[in-house]
């Protein structure tokens, strides 16, 4: 099994480190993993992208140019997805911002309204751990049953009072997907 | 038990690997993309009760290693390109006093200032002796986060064994991605060989030490260069390595090292899927370069493929004796070769 995801969004959605704890999950599922960050300069606003890959083998490319999944977390990134998601890939759309339809009719198209589903959760920040939910569903690549051990380790103690708040957005983002 | 895997960046997978490996004294100076490296030194060293300084500059930097180093510290530095440049006078005397040291350069794209993007245009600098005069050093090119750790470690104690600097030369891939890392243990110093030639501590010897790259009587000098160019043959027989992967029955070898390696073995492999016979041989040891290797493989068809204009080719040209004929596919500029890129120039030569 190789997942390749390509993740992309704006600076402050959570795309980075959407795509550090995927990695890190599949690391503690015994999976071989790479992720390779892009993004702008500015703290905020800026694009934010990052190839993701699990794999039960050695890893070839850690560079994704022909993702089997694309999450689109925003408007600007559909495009993008759209020209890189390979011939009957899986497509997640953050369609709290993303209102258009897409063109790839060959792909797989799941609709997570990840926004709305954070904000009634109490946050709009667990945007991005609603569609990393949404992703664990959708492919099964990576389990995520290990995740709160570590959000333990990827979060200082200052913050580890969010725990249980993410792992109810994980678990809303799985069940969006049905 | 077995060490817990950890995801970490290259960058700082080398910084720990170093801390683990004993370096005394870390100098550098920021650049991207190697800054998370410096930044692991500057809070790490200190940690340890070890010295961390960020120096003016990188001349600054690499003077200051090649000081520690001669008084017998493992001593490192880490750049990204124009700042290795910088230090190319300092690694030049380094090499000229026989002084052991660790230079880690995370690439990027030149020549000038160039850009922040991963790059591979320094191997012509690194292999070839990048200052003046005749001398070379241990040249270790990484694929992988693990790999970036491995030889870090290890680079220390090839430094010291040898008397040489022994560089990293990873690229800002390899220094920005993350990777599960099995971290080796810290090696216990008393393990270390001994550096009876380094300065201070004279302890029983009458003479003082003098550890110079001066050499003002030509006679003594030339006797002096054939020495330690006996010593790189020796070091051309031991540490020289690479890893190879189906080779047997290819059509056409792939070469690559770094990055440019792991898209060439997924090419590699896409071929295979379509029942083309391509094999893989990556050079591990930049310098020394596999040349023996290259030599047994002699009119076998080549592919070259780098992220630079065309470097390591002229090496696989060389050594492959004319007897070869050998392509080259190469972006450059920060960008990187993808696997349908290369597979594609795999069709085109194998016309298939």
């Amino acid at each position: 099994m190789t997942e390749k995801t390509f993740m992309a969004g704006f600076g402050g959605q959570g795309v980075i480190s959407m795509g550090q704890l995927w990695v890190y999950c599949g690391m503690k599922e015994d999976l071989e993993v790479t992720f390779f960050p892009f993004y702008g300069a500015e703290k905020r606003g800026g694009i934010a992208r990052a190839s993701v890959i699990v794999s039960t083998e050695e890893i070839a490319s850690p560079l994704v140019t022909r993702p089997d999944s694309a999450i689109v977390m925003n408007m600007d990134s559909l495009p993008l997805c759209e020209a890189n998601l390979k011939q009957g890939g899986t497509m997640i759309i953050n369609s709290s911002l993303v209102k258009v339809e897409t063109k790839r009719t060959d792909a797989r198209v799941i609709k997570v309204p990840c926004n709305d589903i954070a904000e009634k959760l109490g946050d709009v920040k667990f945007a991005n751990m609603v569609m990393m939910g949404a992703l664990s569903k959708a492919t099964g690549a990576v389990k995520l049953d290990k995740l709160e051990a570590v959000l333990m380790s990827f979060f200082g103690p200052s913050k580890q009072k969010f725990i249980p708040m993410n792992l109810k957005a994980i678990e809303e983002g799985m069940k969006a997907v049905g | 038990m077995a060490a817990e895997k950890r995801l970490m960046k290259g960058n700082e997978a080398m910084g720990e690997a170093a801390v683990r490996a004993g370096c005394d004294a870390y100098f550098g100076y920021p650049i991207t993309p190697q800054n998370e490296l410096t930044a692991y030194m500057a809070k790490h060293m200190i940690d340890h009760k070890r010295v961390f300084i960020q120096a003016e500059s990188e001349v600054s930097a690499i003077n200051m290693v090649y000081g520690a180093a001669a008084t017998g510290a493992r001593a490192m530095t880490s750049s990204s390109s124009p700042g290795v440049s910088l230090k190319q006078e300092g690694i030049s005397y380094a090499c000229g006093a026989d002084v052991p040291m660790v230079i880690v350069n995370v690439a990027r794209s030149g020549p000038g200032l160039g850009g922040i993007s991963p790059a591979q245009g320094d191997y012509f600098q690194s292999t070839r002796g990048g200052g003046h005069g005749d001398y070379h050093h241990i040249v270790l090119a990484p694929k992988s986060v693990q790999e970036a750790a491995d030889l870090t470690f290890e680079a220390f104690d090839l430094a010291d064994e040898w008397r040489m600097p022994a560089m990293i030369l990873a690229d800002g891939m390899i220094g920005q991605m993350m990777e599960g890392v099995t971290l080796p243990e810290a090696k216990d110093p008393a393990t270390r060989k001994p550096k009876p030639w380094a300065v201070g501590n004279k302890g029983k010897r009458t003479e003082l030490n003098h550890v110079d790259s001066t050499q003002l009587v030509p006679e003594n000098f030339e006797k002096a260069l054939h020495v330690r160019y006996a010593r790189y043959d020796e070091i051309k027989k031991t540490v020289v390595r690479w890893e190879e992967q189906n080779l047997e029955d290819a059509d056409l070898i792939l070469s690559a090292y770094g990055t440019s390696a792991r898209v060439c073995l997924g090419a590699m492999q896409m071929a295979r899927k379509l029942g083309l016979k391509v094999g893989l041989l990556r050079p591990i040891t930049l310098w020394p370069f596999p040349e023996q290797r290259f030599g047994a493989l002699a009119g076998k068809r080549f592919l070259v493929v780098e992220m630079s204009m065309g470097q390591m080719v002229e090496d696989v040209r060389l050594y492959t004796h004319g007897k070869s004929e050998v392509s080259f596919y190469g972006r450059c500029g920060g960008m990187i070769p993808t696997e349908e890129d290369v597979l594609a120039e795999i069709r085109r030569i194998l016309k298939k």
